[in-house]
């Protein structure tokens, strides 16, 4: 069966009609954020005054879905050489806050601890699983790549990718099924 | 004695950092080139991604991830060996800055742990060190992520325990993580040695060649015994179920303490990226 093509910015319906362990390719712009990055965002969003000044920045990430990755450099054509998922459940203790915030799904790999499984269910979002280890064939599905945020991180700044066909599978769906319930049943 | 220049060290760690990176070993693609043969359905999607992966990182030279790793370095210095114009460790470290900038590897290092500033040229590399016989100087480089790192352990068992609570204690601690990595797995374990051997002899142990066997009976018998029981758990390529969750397990031992049983595991991606050198 040949995966189903889905588009960045996700719409619920979209969204909503996902099912845990369903393999899809995804195309659009996705952002990427790990661990350094979420620290500040999550930061950034707690300190009030800092909020709409910072949105404005291109900083808001309500409705766009996140990448769980730290890119190679960019190569003289604009793309990293590798960019794969890196393991999710580092970020869980950031998820909810940035659920909060809007944020409308995630990539990575790995399962998601209970609490953040629930919360992708109260939020209706989605947890996407992407291979890893396959950094060199997933960065040929990167289309372009721009840093927009937290440049002084490094590798773990913010980057808008434009994807072509990612290939991934739903982790976790907005009805808090798991890909790993399905597994074990 | 035999005069080695620092330069020549410094050369030697730039070529092994890049081709670590960038070029899986041949023991490792056939393991994998087997397990796709043998898998069907989501399996074989993922398999099949990432023997892709290994391909399209050789043939357009890049990383075959993008966690270009921390690096560790095993060398082994001759006694007969001296090292001129320069200190060691630096040629070391140069060699890792250079061909880091150089090769478009990413900078996964951060100078303080708890402070956590990115060193920007990823170094210091991690150095282990022997003294051995001879008068050459050989260098292993493996840039290790942190999916796997992340995932390994350390136990000290109590002597009366034996294979069975090891074995179990292992499997146990697979299952609940086994799925954050990136399997299928290559499983470094240590057993033996003092509280900070057993870790060394695990990430030795990932140098052996997959599917050799340790050439001693009764230890080549609990690497069968993990590799059977860790497949069974159905983990699966990339965590997405199925079979095989590991392709290896390889156990380094150590003469210990009456007292003692210590046992490390060490995790590593099915790319198991390392390669060596000789001066």
């Amino acid at each position: 069966m040949h995966p189903k093509k889905i588009h960045t910015p996700l719409d619920k319906e979209t969204i909503l009609s996902l099912h845990a362990g369903e393999h899809v390719f995804l195309s659009g712009d996705v952002y990427t954020l790990r661990d350094a990055a979420h620290k500040r965002l999550v930061g950034l969003y707690d300190s009030h005054h800092l909020v709409g000044k910072e949105r404005e920045k291109k900083l808001d990430i309500s409705g766009q879905i996140v990448y769980y990755t730290g890119l190679t450099p960019l190569l003289p054509h604009g793309c990293p050489g590798s960019a794969g998922p890196t393991t999710s459940a580092r970020m869980d203790k950031y998820t909810t806050r940035l659920l909060d915030a809007g944020m409308a799904g995630m990539i990575g790999k790995g399962p998601r601890g209970m609490d953040i499984v629930r919360s992708i269910r109260d939020h209706q979002s989605i947890y996407f699983v992407a291979v890893g280890g396959a950094g060199a064939f997933l960065a040929q599905r990167i289309k372009k790549a721009e840093i927009v945020a937290f440049d002084d991180l490094g590798c773990e700044a913010v980057f808008r990718l434009s994807v072509e066909d990612f290939p991934l599978w739903v982790g976790v769906d907005s009805k808090g099924k798991t890909m790993w319930d399905t597994m074990l049943g | 004695m035999r005069k080695i220049a620092a330069s020549e060290i410094d050369e030697l760690t730039y070529h092994l950092c890049v081709k670590a990176n960038c070029f899986i070993l041949e023991d490792i693609k056939q393991g994998l080139g087997n397990a796709l043969l043998h898998s069907t359905g989501r399996q074989k999607d993922v398999l099949s991604i990432l023997v892709e992966n290994v391909e399209l990182a050789e043939q357009t030279r890049v990383p075959i991830c993008q966690d270009t790793g921390i690096v560790v370095v095993f060398m082994d210095i001759g006694q007969e060996v001296m090292v001129v114009d320069g200190y060691i460790e630096e040629a070391i470290n140069s060699g890792v800055r250079r061909a880091y900038h150089d090769a478009y590897l990413r900078n996964s290092v951060v100078s303080d742990p708890i402070i956590r500033k990115n060193t920007d040229d990823n170094t210091p590399a991690m150095i282990h060190t022997r003294i051995v016989k001879g008068s050459s100087l050989r260098l292993i480089v493996m840039p290790k992520g942190s999916g796997g790192e992340n995932m390994s352990g350390l136990w000290m068992f109590k002597p009366a325990d034996g294979v069975n609570e090891i074995v179990n204690t292992l499997v146990m601690h697979v299952k609940q993580v086994g799925a954050f990595s990136c399997p299928p797995l290559i499983i470094g374990v240590g057993i033996g040695g003092s509280f900070e051997v057993a870790p060394l002899l695990a990430k030795r142990a990932l140098l052996r060649q997959i599917g050799e066997s340790h050439p001693e009976h009764h230890i080549a018998e609990i690497e069968h015994k993990l590799l059977e029981k860790i497949n069974r758990l159905k983990i699966g390529p990339a965590g997405l179920g199925g079979s095989p969750t590991v392709l290896s397990v390889n156990i380094e031992t150590c003469a210990t303490h009456i007292a003692s049983l210590p046992v490390a595991m060490n995790l590593c991606c099915y790319a198991n990226r390392h390669c060596e050198g000789t001066l």
